[in-house]
């Protein structure tokens, strides 16, 4: 890709504008495969930023994609808050039991300080590290959980739709101690040298909750909460349907919505209008077993579902690849987005 | 009873109790409970379930729907009634995850049809045929999000396979939505993409299991 006119970042900040960049921006969101290039186990990897710095750098330059991603795993922010990290393995780390085993708890809930805590110090000292290398020209990607997605790991799904139906006060309360950490969080990152933080928040998808049920709720954090976070966001459902919400999403401020696989690329961009950018739509799952001809028919696909007038980033449709995706699958992703995707799209009726 | 299956099916979706638990007692005074089971609730779970992988409805939607139908069955058609179907011995589990809601609403969709099973929690491949083959097992719904466990479901369908039961095993959860052959991979008799599929798949399969 060495003829190319446009460095990672200014290829993203061109779609990000509307405007056709060079290519369109890949944004492979690899974190677990970083373990497999340093030979670490991934617990051990996650153990020390300098691992995470070094996977990530690697990364960048065997995938050749357009962003660094120094996402840990979900449940450090719930580690931030006393509670447990399973590790695997072959994939991402799980949350152990709830920290919220009862929701009197929340009545005596204290948010942890960013400043305090030491899984989250190292994030912020990737951040730094990667910053430092790479400076302005490649876009630096944190994750924050939403405020409202975050109770799923903090007490348990069943037990957090319950409190969103049947008990708003302590729902309420909940939300308020989230928001002033995901945001404390969140800036943190950023003033640690992110260039933008995606911010996940499946449960506001419309395979998790209604419509009407986001409004009053999720849309409603979400609003309040990208208001506060000092830089641009990414609001991702992580694989999760956002179509008939799409214009709601775009409501609350943020720049791009990550969109799922199960959802027609093409409808998705009708729908976003121009108000926000998209990310995705690449099968994480089906990827593993991807023939090089899948990948390329994948990533044409969804080059000319998506791509045109840019507002476009190619990724997965999850926020992370598996761990299961061989070299040989995201090469050929990347290859294909070399030969199909470099603007204006010709071959593209 | 079509227009009621509806109203029955709207009151669940929208969490409206009173509606609900009204429509149901109205039923109960022209039908048996086992009856209002199979011809109230069971097609309006399995609406509901359609819907949701059509994405009109969400996944709260249906866990709620489930919780509220339990309850009522619970009260009419308690679980020691002889009426409760006769059925082959069936089990859910979440295997080697920790999300645990799947496994909730499709416990949920099926007590509220009528139907007994046991409920394994999270356990790991071994512990699971170990308990399956014990307590002799005929049929095994195996819950999961995350890939590396939908992955794991093949150690334990080789281990019953070589300890020779004739166990059938349903998978669900959001690995297998996202691949179609997944199921199959793991070595599965089928998989269900909804809470109410695995009702349609054991009802398929009662004549041959019990």
């Amino acid at each position: 890709m060495s003829d190319l006119t446009m460095n990672s970042m200014q290829r993203t900040l061109t779609t990000l504008g509307h405007q056709e960049p060079d290519r369109v921006p890949l944004f492979l969101l690899t974190t677990l495969h970083g373990a497999k290039e340093l030979g670490l186990s991934i617990e051990e990897y996650f153990s020390k930023s300098e691992n995470v710095v070094e996977g990530q750098m690697r990364l960048l330059k065997k995938y050749r994609g357009d962003c660094l991603y120094p996402f840990y795993y979900a449940p450090i922010e719930t580690e931030a808050w006393g509670g447990e990290v399973i590790y695997l393995p072959d994939g991402p780390p799980n949350t152990g039991n709830p920290i919220i085993q009862q929701v009197a708890q929340i009545d005596r809930l204290e948010a942890p300080r960013v400043s305090e805590s030491a899984c989250l110090a190292r994030v912020l000292e990737t951040i730094s590290a990667l910053k430092a290398k790479v400076g302005d020209s490649v876009p630096i990607i944190g994750v924050a959980i939403s405020p409202f997605s975050l109770p799923v790991m903090q007490m348990g799904f069943e037990d957090y739709i319950q409190l969103m139906y049947e008990d708003r006060r302590r729902f309420e309360h909940l939300m308020a101690l989230n928001e002033a950490f995901t945001t404390e969080w969140a800036n943190a990152q950023l003033a640690a040298g992110a260039t933008a933080i995606c911010y996940f928040d499946p449960v506001s998808s419309t395979t998790n909750i209604p419509r009407e049920l986001y409004l009053k709720t999720g849309q409603q954090v979400a609003k309040r909460t990208l208001s506060r976070i000092n830089g641009p966001t990414a609001t991702h459902m992580a694989s999760g349907r956002g179509l008939g919400i799409l214009q709601d999403i775009a409501e609350t401020g943020t720049a791009v919505v990550g969109v799922s696989a199960l959802e027609d690329l093409a409808e998705l961009k009708q729908a976003a209008n121009g108000r926000v950018s998209l990310l995705g739509n690449l099968n994480g799952i089906e990827m593993r077993h991807w023939t090089g001809q899948q990948a390329e028919e994948n990533v044409k696909q969804a080059i000319r579902k998506g791509a045109r007038g840019g507002g476009f980033i190619l990724a997965d449709n999850h926020g992370e690849i598996p761990w299961q995706v061989p070299d040989e699958v995201l090469h050929a992703i990347t290859d294909a987005v070399d030969c199909w995707g470099r603007y204006p799209l010709d071959w593209v009726d | 009873m079509q227009q009621r299956v509806e109203e029955f099916q709207q009151a669940l979706a929208y969490l409206d109790r009173v509606k609900a638990n009204e429509i149901f007692a109205q039923s109960l005074q022209q039908s048996s409970p086992l009856q209002v089971v199979e011809q109230l609730i069971v097609p309006a779970l399995i609406n509901i379930g359609r819907q949701w992988q059509e994405g009109s409805l969400a996944l709260s939607q249906i866990y709620m729907s489930g919780r509220i139908s339990e309850e009522m069955v619970d009260q009419a058609l308690p679980a020691s009634d002889p009426d409760r179907k006769k059925q082959p011995r069936s089990a859910i589990v979440v295997l080697d995850d920790y999300h645990m809601l799947g496994k909730r609403i499709v416990y949920s969709v099926l007590r509220a049809s009528g139907y007994e099973l046991f409920d394994y929690g999270r356990m790991t491949p071994q512990d699971l045929v170990e308990r399956v083959l014990a307590e002799k097992i005929r049929v095994l719904m195996i819950s999961v999000l995350m890939l590396p466990s939908a992955l794991r479901i093949r150690e334990v369908s080789d281990a019953l396979a070589q300890a020779g039961s004739d166990i059938r095993i349903i998978v669900g959860g959001a690995p297998f939505l996202f691949d179609k052959n997944l199921w199959q991979e793991v070595g599965a008799d089928a998989m269900g993409e909804n809470a109410s599929d695995a009702l349609k798949i054991i009802q398929g399969w009662m004549g041959e299991l019990s």
